[in-house]
């Protein structure tokens, strides 16, 4: 209560706001530019590299990140795990809310986003992994904001409303795994196409294969990660019951990405035995590619499952940050560092400041989203109308 | 807008697709038909042995495409010092490699779209922007165009370029083959002028059987390869070359795989996950439910086993206890009615006495006698 007391005193003059405040005008700056401008006059792309840091951060990375929102209510709503149900809502809102930003961060980076909804209805390329990549992002944008909309209509009071998609959750969720797995996959199954452009030791025809795995990891270590930030900033808005099972959560996830990243490790180790790329381990981009496995692969699953057996909770939301880390660079590999290897050191990009700015303006908007609806609606605690259901 | 059956179908196809994630077009998917290209379609073969390095291609080409002004006149040859890729200013560029022939001469290769039968780009783009025609060129189509630039990342020869500096109509730009040239009966732009006949125009069977020739008569000048006739399953515009291809800038590594078939796997995949995922999520739900509500059942037996017991124990215990009060209850009854009768005996006993003594006392007053009789 005191804490409240204090946060009213200052007002809306809080560090968070101010820091905030500047990234966004900032923001807004750079989106007048690059829409008057075009592509040309805010990035670094070219004809070689097509695809940058908001396709490699802002897609590739975001919806890894956001896999939480099915591996979690997977977990409580099919699996029957309802010792984790308080992680569903937290996880469900970053979910909805990482995948709406990948759809923003696609209006930046397409040439005529105003022509996005063409592959639905003017011209079908469904022969295109990234047909299935956009039906699969529409598909999952509408599911989420579906499941996240019962804490919405609890909020706003619509009673009846929220016991209908109540009723469906089940639908919702199943429908949502599907969708993530083929979503997921089909961003590895995109770089197929193109044997002769990513380096062999990422270059796999179990791509698809590896980038729902990962997925998998990237959602628990992101519910684990997301759950110690909001315990420290939104302690006040928990309720006994998210208190309680807060650290249940972290152990029985870090158990859980243990056993997904040593699976990970060893779908990846086979990788590279079925192409026989040995020998490329020995070379610049071998010592690279081993970094992200025997450092974000195989070091996380043996933190995590220490983490878990001894009952270490600061290890184990250590090991959840470095693991995200991990994903976003083996993200960043697939689309950016490993692609292109063949080409000199001269013609490889590197992202401009406007690029890297505008991620970190849309990754505000993100911050800034969390924060408002978690201060409103009843994302960590249960709303009293509502006591049964969560 | 008109609503046309092309359309009308089109949109059926979205429902499936939305519905399935993906409809997989045949003949790419699973199957072992190999697709060689339509019949009688052009093609035009490179001979780099012939070509001088006059970069006149370029300059038609620049011309019958309406291109825009290049940086530097195309007389201007000191251009060729530097390696140069196809931009969204220029469809086709040549550049020089030097020190590969024994002579010293430098060895010049064109390059621009290699228009590939089964097409990587075509493939890749999800608004079907791209179209192998039966002429043989690869063409683009600007009006779906998102701008995704996916087509960019699916060419394995890196050819299409997107116009960054367009804030509002971007298009990728690409060499056309002069399509609509060749609908006219005329030669490509680069054809037309080549003084050399390092560019052949024809017919791809045809062209295929001069490479031969020409590999054939000068087996000691050419490398025995005609570069494109199998490359990402064959292309439409096809080399041959007195140096090794790589030493050119063609890349030897490519594989014989069409674009098409390297992402069938992963679309064929995907109606099957579609279609069994929610199956197998289904399953582990009733399976997780009936387990917990197995539990539950067996909690219920438990408690209601152990209830039964402790009402049996109950009820006997209550039995005993109402037969023992019963038993205690007729022992009193008979106790109450012995007393009863022994002291009506006794009592009975008593006046009998008192009556004996009454008379044994002899003749007492009558009516002291009678009255004592009636009192009682």
């Amino acid at each position: 209560m005191s804490s409240q007391a204090v946060r009213a005193d200052r007002g809306i003059i809080t560090p968070f706001n101010v820091i905030a405040g500047i990234i966004v005008i900032m923001g807004m700056v750079l989106t007048a530019w690059r829409f008057a401008g075009g592509l040309g006059a805010v990035t670094n792309l070219d004809n070689h590299y097509p695809w940058g840091l908001w396709i490699g951060l802002d897609l590739m990375a975001g919806v890894a990140l956001a896999a939480g929102g099915f591996v979690t209510s997977a977990a409580v709503h099919v699996f029957g795990m309802k010792k984790y149900s308080s992680a569903v809502r937290p996880a469900i809102l970053t979910g909805f809310l990482g995948y709406a930003l990948v759809v923003i961060a696609l209006h930046y980076d397409v040439g005529r986003p105003w022509r996005l909804p063409y592959p639905f209805i003017m011209s079908q390329g469904t022969t295109s992994l990234l047909f299935e990549v956009a039906a699969c992002v529409a598909l999952y944008l509408t599911v989420l904001f579906l499941e996240f909309s019962p804490a919405a209509m609890e909020w706003l009071g619509l009673k009846r409303a929220r016991l209908i998609v109540v009723r469906l959750m089940l639908l919702l969720t199943i429908f949502g795994v599907v969708l993530s797995t083929l979503h997921q996959s089909s961003l590895g199954a995109l770089f197929l196409i193109a044997p002769g452009k990513l380096h062999p030791l990422w270059y796999s025809s179990y791509l698809p294969v590896f980038f729902f795995v990962s997925a998998v990891v990237a959602g628990l270590s992101m519910v684990i990660f997301e759950s110690s930030i909001t315990a420290r900033y939104f302690a006040d808005k928990m309720d006994e019951t998210h208190k309680q099972q807060k650290t249940t959560v972290a152990f029985g996830f870090a158990k859980a990405a243990a056993f997904t990243l040593a699976g990970y490790f060893f779908a990846k180790v086979i990788g590279i035995a079925v192409d026989n790329n040995w020998h490329y381990l020995a070379t610049g981009y071998g010592a690279w590619f081993l970094v992200e496995l025997l450092g974000f692969v195989a070091l996380p699953a043996f933190l995590f499952a220490i983490g878990a057996r001894e009952q270490r909770l600061g290890l184990v939301k250590f090991t959840a940050g470095w693991s995200v880390f991990g994903i976003i660079l083996n993200r960043l590999n697939v689309s950016l560092i490993a692609f292109n290897y063949h080409l000199p050191a001269s013609e490889r990009y590197f992202p401009s400041w406007q690029e890297i700015g505008t991620s970190i303006f849309l990754i505000t908007l993100g911050l800034i989203a969390f924060k408002f609806i978690v201060t409103r609606m009843p994302i960590l605690y249960s709303h009293p109308d509502y006591p049964d259901e969560h | 807008m008109a609503l046309t059956r092309r359309k009308f179908l089109g949109w059926l196809g979205a429902g499936a697709a939305a519905t399935t994630a993906a409809a997989v077009k045949p003949a790419v998917a699973a199957s072992n038909k190999h697709f060689e290209g339509h019949p009688d379609s052009n093609a035009v073969l490179h001979d780099l042995v012939a070509c001088v390095g006059c970069r006149r291609c370029e300059a038609a080409c620049n011309k019958v495409n309406d291109l825009p002004e290049p940086d530097q006149p195309f007389a201007d040859l000191t251009v060729l010092e530097t390696k140069r890729r196809t931009t969204e200013k220029a469809y086709t560029v040549v550049n020089r490699y030097d020190g590969l022939r024994p002579s010293g001469q430098p060895v010049f290769a064109k390059k621009q779209c290699n228009h590939c039968l089964e097409p990587g780009c075509a493939s890749a783009c999800f608004v079907k922007a791209f179209t192998k025609t039966p002429e043989g060129p690869v063409v683009y189509n600007p009006k779906v165009c998102v701008g995704c630039r996916y087509c960019m990342v699916a060419c394995p020869f890196e050819i299409p370029a997107y116009e960054y500096q367009k804030a509002f109509d971007p298009e990728v730009v690409k060499c056309t083959m002069c399509h609509p040239r060749i609908m006219e009966g005329k030669l490509p732009g680069c054809v037309s002028v080549c003084p050399t006949e390092a560019l052949v125009f024809g017919k791809r069977k045809d062209l295929l059987n001069t490479a031969r020739q020409r590999i054939a008569r000068r087996p000691d000048l050419y490398v025995d390869h005609i570069y494109g006739e199998n490359e990402m399953g064959g292309t439409s515009w096809l080399y041959i070359s007195d140096v090794p291809f790589e030493k050119a800038g063609m890349r030897m590594d490519l594989g014989i795989t069409p674009a098409p078939a390297l992402t069938a796997g992963a679309l064929a995949a995907v109606p099957m996950i579609a279609a069994l995922w929610p199956v197998l999520l289904g399953g582990v739900y009733l399976m997780s439910t009936r387990r917990d509500k197995e539990a539950h059942q067996e909690k219920e037996d438990a408690l209601k086993s152990a209830r039964e017991q402790e009402q049996a124990a109950a009820k006997a215990a209550l039995k005993k206890a109402s037969e023992d009060a019963a038993k205690a209850q007729q022992k009193a009854v008979e106790k109450a009615v012995k007393d009863a009768l022994a002291q009506a005996e006794k009592k009975r006993e008593e006046e009998q006495k008192a009556k004996q003594q009454a008379q044994e006392a002899g003749q007492s007053p009558d009516g002291q006698g009678q009255e004592s009789e009636e009192e009682s």
